[in-house]
């Protein structure tokens, strides 16, 4: 079966392409030995099906990040090479162009984003261009699929150019440069009221206020979504499964198995939220409680991603960013954990280095509070009053840039400028922005049910076998003295690794005071991620990555907990 | 008169003259598209550390402040 490679720079509407050519059987996944995710589909060409390889973005075939030196690789794997060009900016374009039929592969010209070009006033000589590269060159419009059909059909004259030459990189910028000349013509243009809002929402304080408004409604989009799906799909859908785990309930009886597999019954009946048997809450919490929330994040996150916003959002966020050692967009992961911290920290691999990932990762897991954990602190402190709410998300702010300051300091390696392009604001394609979602959602499905699954298993055999009363006693001296709370919360905090919803409903009746909740409840938070974020750290960051990662955690709760007791409470 | 693209106040224009650094750098400052002999304008500078907005050729880059500073314009006086 032959391979067809889409390449080009990044923002050119290549995944918009990439669907059209292959509709939506599309698996996404990580390129072999690398964090990169690389999407590949299959099409029909007149020989027969072929796959294609949706190549990351890559503005040279030098690279200069593991994103690119993935495209460099995939482009060894192609029979047939379509390099999508963004028409808006041939002269950019065409470097990687001429870098691609250096290396005599068969070759298609996608002269993409064509109406775009023309609404710029911006001409190009298709003819003229196609003679001086030397292969087939093809307007295409990927939003409307406009081109698509003339595409395939020429990728059967796909062949070597016989005009470009291996050269060097001076005459190929030089080459560049004749190029565009000779087929390119710009109409002047004025700058258009449409640009000046663009560029209010790049400038320092304009741009602070569209981006408040733009992550409100994405929070509020999140919540509208989430809960509409929970309402109208997973809730609806559970309704049907009661029957059947109630009949499971009865052949079962009581005993061991019924305790793991169903849990408690409350009058008889199955609570999906604490009945803690694995068909009941283990299947409930993941996708009727986790699950709606991944898929509204993820489709936001979409959304702003391919109406070209996140770039400008990032180069806003960077100010801040940079000094914790991140860039702008260390802001993905933030976003993103506060809906789950595992999603969050698959995001880290929008940074470049080892260094940047490994802060995010950290500090996401240390003061990111995802769903879950937001709603545990409501539950426990909003019924003593809004201020010790505010006083756990204070804390956790304080955390996370006092924990990134100094990761930046101590840890060592590189931590790269932001450097992007900002593209202009365009309609998101529905088709790829759905695609993108659902890639993603199938993503977390299989690295993260599986995990939050196996937590509630392992939670309810440890309990039942009385281990965590023992780890308890051994950690209680340490609640008392340190952190001024009762034995008793050792059990919920212990807990609280495998399940922080359930420490919740442990904290609740050991009758602390609100200042001792607060000090419990934030400590939660911060001590230790779930197990589900835990095996996706590990993988992420290594064994000694996450080692470390746990021991800054250990660290700061103790140093937190601590310093809260203190203020809160006195000796 | 040669300025760092850092030195240079929102709205200013002038011509791309050289870069500060190692091949690499080059490159990656060309391949985006900014090129030597390219006209450019700054966008915005963000306070407090924050990076720099530029426009060449239309399109706007985000750069940090640090390759800001190895970038060097022609401004006209």
């Amino acid at each position: 079966m032959k391979t067809v490679v889409l390449m080009g720079n990044p923002n050119v509407g290549k995944s918009g392409i990439f669907s059209r050519l292959t509709g939506t059987r599309v698996i996404t996944s990580n390129y072999a030995g690398t964090t990169v995710d690389v999407s590949r589909g299959k099409m029909h060409l007149p020989d027969g099906p072929a796959g294609v390889i949706d190549a990351p973005g890559t503005y040279s075939l030098t690279p200069t990040n593991p994103a690119e030196e993935v495209a460099a690789r995939i482009l060894g794997e192609a029979d047939i090479v379509v390099n999508v060009v963004d028409a808006t900016n041939l002269e950019r374009n065409l470097y990687l162009t001429l870098e691609t039929l250096e290396r005599g592969v068969p070759a298609v010209v996608a002269l993409n984003l064509w109406d775009e070009a023309g609404h710029q006033g911006i001409a190009i000589d298709v003819a003229g261009l196609e003679a001086l590269l030397g292969v087939p060159v093809v307007p295409t419009v990927g939003l409307s699929g406009e081109g698509i059909r003339e595409l395939v059909g020429r990728l059967g004259e796909a062949r070597p150019s016989a005009t470009i030459r291996p050269m060097s990189e001076e005459e190929r910028w030089a080459t560049v440069g004749r190029i565009t000349g000779e087929v390119q013509t710009i109409a002047h243009r004025h700058h258009t009221l449409a640009d000046r809002l663009a560029e209010a929402s790049i400038r320092p304080i304009s741009g602070l206020f569209i981006a408040l408004a733009v992550i409100a409604a994405a929070f509020l989009a999140v919540r509208w979504i989430g809960e509409g799906l929970i309402a109208y799909v997973f809730e609806p859908l559970f309704d049907l499964y009661t029957p059947i785990v109630m009949r499971a309930s009865d052949l079962l009886g009581p005993g061991i198995l019924h305790e793991i597999l169903i849990g408690r019954l409350f009058e008889g009946e199955i609570d999906y939220v604490q009945s803690m048997g694995l068909l009941t809450t283990g299947l409930f919490v993941p996708f009727a409680m986790i699950l709606p929330y991944i898929v509204a994040f993820y489709l936001v996150l979409s959304i702003l991603e391919d109406t070209g916003y996140l770039p400008r959002l990032a180069t806003l966020a960077d100010t801040f960013f940079h000094r914790l050692g991140m860039h702008g967009y260390g802001i993905i992961p933030v976003f993103l954990g506060f809906g789950c911290n595992v999603p969050g920290a698959l995001a880290t691999r929008v940074l470049e280095t080892k260094k940047q990932r490994f802060i995010a990762a950290t500090l996401m897991s240390l003061a990111i509070p995802c769903m879950a954990q937001i709603a545990m602190v409501f539950g426990v402190l909003g019924p003593f009053g809004l201020r010790y709410v505010v006083m756990v998300f204070a804390t956790l702010a304080v955390v996370y840039v006092a924990a990134g300051l100094i990761l930046n300091r101590v840890v060592p390696g590189e931590c790269p400028e932001i450097f992007l392009e900002i593209p202009p604001y365009r309609a998101p394609d529905l088709r790829a922005t759905a695609t993108k979602t659902w890639m993603r959602v199938r993503g977390f499905i299989g690295e993260a049910i599986p995990y939050l699954f196996l937590g509630i298993l392992l939670v309810n055999l440890l309990y039942s076998v009385g281990f965590l009363d023992l780890l308890a006693a051994v950690f209680a001296p340490v609640m008392e003295a340190w952190l001024g709370l009762p034995a008793g919360a050792a059990v919920a905090l212990l807990v609280g690794f495998l399940r922080k919803d359930l420490a919740v409903g442990m904290l609740v009746p050991l009758g602390m005071s609100p200042e001792q909740l607060v000090i419990a409840v934030t400590m939660l938070t911060i001590y230790f991620p779930c197990v589900a974020t835990f095996v996706v750290l590990l993988r992420e960051l290594g064994a000694r990555g996450m080692l470390a990662a746990a021991g800054v955690m250990v660290t700061a709760a103790l140093l937190v907990g601590g310093a809260l007791r203190m203020i809160l409470i006195g000796f | 008169m040669e300025k760092t693209l850092l030195e240079l106040e929102p709205g200013t224009q002038g011509t791309i003259a050289r870069f500060i650094g190692n091949p690499g750098f080059v490159r990656k400052l060309r391949t985006i598209g900014i090129r030597e002999g390219k006209t450019l304008t700054v966008v915005t500078r963000h306070p407090l550390g924050g990076p720099v907005v530029i426009e060449v050729d239309g399109r706007e880059v985000t750069l940090g402040r640090g390759m800001a500073g190895r970038v060097v314009v022609d401004v006209a006086e």
